[in-house]
């Protein structure tokens, strides 16, 4: 028997007593937090979210390209007040969303060709100009509307400036058509149109473009990269780049199951793998700087990440690596010494 | 009010008259003057709520037209011959969407070899696009029918190309009667779109569609255009009103009351053809002239009603469509086709990349065609002796090099040699 009362108990335990918990999903990956404030929470958390892209549509099972446009439409959504008109290039985007009558897009949503997204976001938003309303405009498509036939268009509109944001999701290939090779594709993939065949099986090395890199020489306000392996970054670039008024532009890394042949259930490793063996630098410039790189957190060989893909196969043929692994290795090794990619993450 | 003005000018003047809110430039000759002169006129505050912007391209030119146009702003672009082709993707696109954009066409003919005079190659191109196709004769009437296009457009929803001859038109300086702001604003109110892109009301604009509904998309587009034929004579009609003078129409008749012969023609030419018949007409020849408004929609009635009582008639046009030969031609023949007492039909194809047509020349083609009626197409004025020396030559020698610098060659040479 004591008689000490209940209410003279210390609410905690001595320092020593207590458990060392690391609460890893604040600052993590992880969307789903209810251990952060409200205000650290993802768009995606809040049930408020607006639901741009509703469920419902079309896209393959683990489809990288869909949870990437939930995110950063829900993102630009919330920062615009829900004042926003979105532009498509065609693609599997475009397709796997619409077919009429229906449609998973909540927001108003204007599909006209494959290479001229960039411009007819131009006209909206110089619409809206006129008008003298506040709506703000995105315009989006597949690294091939992207990069290749929609590049002439998107270039004229970082070069005036136009008031878009213009995001672009690289899948790494033409995937609504079959999967044929963009100037996305990276070296040794394999495509239908460089397929795994002859002495250097897959996509050539050499060739190739990265447009972000280009985005950043046309001294634009902002540039990102992002990734879906690190949702709460990408809700981060998407509202910042909605604070911006100018061009903007960015590119997010989506795994494509289907095209890379890749498990569904994959999708987030391969795009944190391909973020963390250095292939995918995942930084932001302001106007024609580079301002921030991600940290790779724990780096690994390209080697684990070219292994989960299909695409590659024929790189581990007969359990011996190709040689041109160690090329590709070394790609990863320029990128990360480009951008500083390893050290502290300043970030959290 | 009156004004002795270049044709260009004009119609950047028409233009800017019918407050578009979204401009989209980019530099092809021969519609330059018409976009620089629009460009002035927002720089300079003159014309006020537009956006002017200077494109990278053609096709986005277009593109951002669209989606101008698809967010509710009165868009409206120009260009020519090869421009034209580089937007042709969003050409299709735009009248599909079914956005009343209003696009000047600096008719001019198409490469290679590339040429910058006029012909009608660039228009006849997307003749199958969707879009309405006006031909202006004169300024006055480009001018006019600008104004038309944009009333046009928006009432049916639907794109309007106003054709105008490069050069003999677009740099022709001349007198032009320029409207009153306050007679185009009674003419045309601001733009009410059928559809737009509205976040208090979001819509899904331009998503995919199969074969179960497409055929009947399609039945409707055609079936809205025909709504043009009653449109643009009544639209024509209440502007005429306006303005105090006759414009616009389906197509326009010169002297056809007695007519045996009549001509059709589309654009500049029909001057020079009236011109021709005037002539003709004192000689006692009884010849008359259709001069074509509306190629698309094309008024197949309207025609048949004017041309149920001739003889003959001559299509002069300024295009070719190789391997077949003219496509006015091909379409009036269409129109000919269930009339009682069916015409001969002949087909000219003249002025190709802005080769002069001469009266002499246009008197001889119409004589001949009542005396001496030729089968297919007949180019007006071909030097046979050039075309029939390089088929030789081409016959003989596989590296036969470049037509056309063949061609200049033998001219060059030919000039020097005694004429038969
Ligand atoms: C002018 C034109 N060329 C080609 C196509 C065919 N096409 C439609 S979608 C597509 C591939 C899209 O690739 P990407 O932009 O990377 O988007 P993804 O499907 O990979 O998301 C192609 C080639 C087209 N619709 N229009
Ligand atoms: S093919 Fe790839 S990008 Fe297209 S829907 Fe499937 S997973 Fe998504
Ligand atoms: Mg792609």
């Amino acid at each position: 028997m004591t008689d000490v009362q209940m209410t003279d108990v210390p609410a905690l335990a001595p320092d020593e007593a207590q458990q060392k918990l690391k609460f890893y999903q604040k600052g993590t990956f992880t969307v789903g937090n209810r251990l952060i404030s409200e205000g650290e929470r993802s768009v995606q958390a809040s049930q408020a979210r607006s639901n741009a892209l509703t469920s419902g549509h079309r896209a393959c099972q683990g489809c990288g390209e869909a949870l990437g446009a939930r995110y950063a439409i829900d993102a630009a959504m919330r920062a615009s007040g829900n004042d926003l008109i979105a532009v498509n290039a065609t693609g599997c985007l475009e397709v796997f969303t619409t077919p009429y009558p229906e449609t998973s897009w909540q927001l108003p949503w204007l599909h006209s060709l494959f290479g001229n997204a960039a411009a007819v976001a131009t006209g909206v938003a110089a619409a809206m100009r006129v008008k003298g309303k506040k709506t703000r405009v995105i315009a989006q498509g597949g690294d091939g509307g992207t990069t290749d036939i929609g590049f002439q268009c998107l270039s004229g509109m970082f070069e005036r400036n136009d008031d878009v944001l213009y995001i672009c999701y690289d899948n790494e290939g033409y995937m609504n058509t079959g999967v044929q090779r963009s100037s996305a594709t990276p070296p040794a993939a394999r495509t239908a149109t460089t397929p795994a065949l002859g002495p250097e099986p897959g996509n050539v090395f050499g060739t190739g473009k990265f447009v972000p890199k280009i985005a950043v020489a046309h001294n634009i306000p902002y540039v990102a990269t992002a990734t879906v392996a690190d949702l709460h970054d990408l809700e981060r670039k998407v509202v910042k780049a909605m604070a911006i008024h100018g061009a903007r532009y960015i590119q997010i890394n989506v795994p494509c199951p289907l095209g890379w042949g890749a498990p569904s259930c994959d999708t987030i490793k391969l795009a944190r793998f391909a973020v963390e063996c250095g292939l995918y630098p995942i930084f932001e410039a302001e106007h024609g700087r580079v301002t921030h790189a991600r940290k790779i957190r724990k780096q690994i060989p390209v080697r684990e990440y070219l292994k989960l893909q299909k695409r590659y196969a024929h790189l581990f043929r007969g359990g011996v690596d190709d040689p041109r692994v160690a090329r590709i290795q070394a790609i990863c090794d320029a990128h990360i010494a480009e951008y500083g990619l390893l050290g502290d993450d300043e970030e959290v | 009010m009156l004004k002795q003005i270049e044709g260009s000018h004009a119609m950047a003047e028409a233009i800017a008259l019918c407050r578009p809110e979204v401009i989209c430039a980019y530099p092809i000759t021969p519609q330059t003057h018409i976009v620089e002169g629009l460009g002035e006129l927002v720089k300079s505050g003159e014309l006020e709520n537009c956006e002017f912007i200077n494109v990278e391209s053609e096709f986005a030119a277009l593109s951002v037209a669209i989606g101008a146009s698809a967010a509710g702003a009165r868009a409206y672009t120009a260009t020519a011959s090869q421009g034209l082709l580089f937007m042709a993707e969003a050409v299709y696109n735009a009248a599909g969407l079914g956005l009343p954009i209003v696009m000047t066409l600096g008719n001019r003919a198409i490469g290679a070899p590339i040429n910058i005079w006029n012909d009608h190659s660039d228009a006849m191109s997307m003749r199958d696009a969707g879009w309405i196709q006006l031909f202006a004769e004169t300024n006055q009437e480009a001018v006019d029918l600008h104004i038309l296009a944009f009333r046009l457009a928006e009432e049916l929803s639907m794109p309007v190309m106003v054709c105008v001859d490069g050069f003999i038109l677009t740099h022709a300086f001349e007198r032009i009667d320029i409207p009153e702001q306050a007679q185009v604003d009674a003419f045309l109110p601001p733009y009410d779109p059928v559809q737009v892109l509205d976040p208090e009301n979001p819509a899904s604009i331009g998503a995919m569609v199969g074969p179960e509904a497409f055929t009947e998309v399609r039945f409707l587009a055609h079936y809205k255009q025909r709504q043009a034929l009653r449109l643009i004579p009544a639209f024509s009609a209440e502007l005429g009103k306006i303005f105090g003078r006759a414009t616009g129409g389906l197509l326009r008749t010169y002297r056809i009351e007695d007519a045996e012969t009549v001509v059709v023609a589309m654009g500049s030419i029909c001057g020079t053809i009236k011109d021709t018949v005037d002539e003709m007409r004192e000689d006692g020849v009884k010849i008359g002239v259709v001069c074509l408004v509306s190629f698309r929609p094309f008024p197949v009635e309207a025609l048949g009603e004017v041309l149920a009582e001739a003889k003959d008639v001559v299509v002069v046009e300024k295009s070719i469509a190789v391997g077949v030969g003219g496509a006015l031609a091909d379409n009036i023949e269409g129109a000919l086709r269930n009339l009682e007492k069916r015409p001969r039909l002949h087909s000219a194809i003249a002025g190709l990349g802005g080769r002069p047509i001469p009266r002499d020349s246009l008197r001889r083609l119409f004589e001949t065609a009542v005396t001496d009626p030729w089968e297919g197409p007949h180019f007006l004025d071909l030097n046979d002796r050039v075309v029939g020396r390089e088929i030789h030559r081409v016959r003989k020698v596989r590296r036969s090099g470049s037509t056309a610098e063949n061609i200049l060659r033998q001219l060059a040479l030919t000039s020097q040699l005694p004429q038969d």
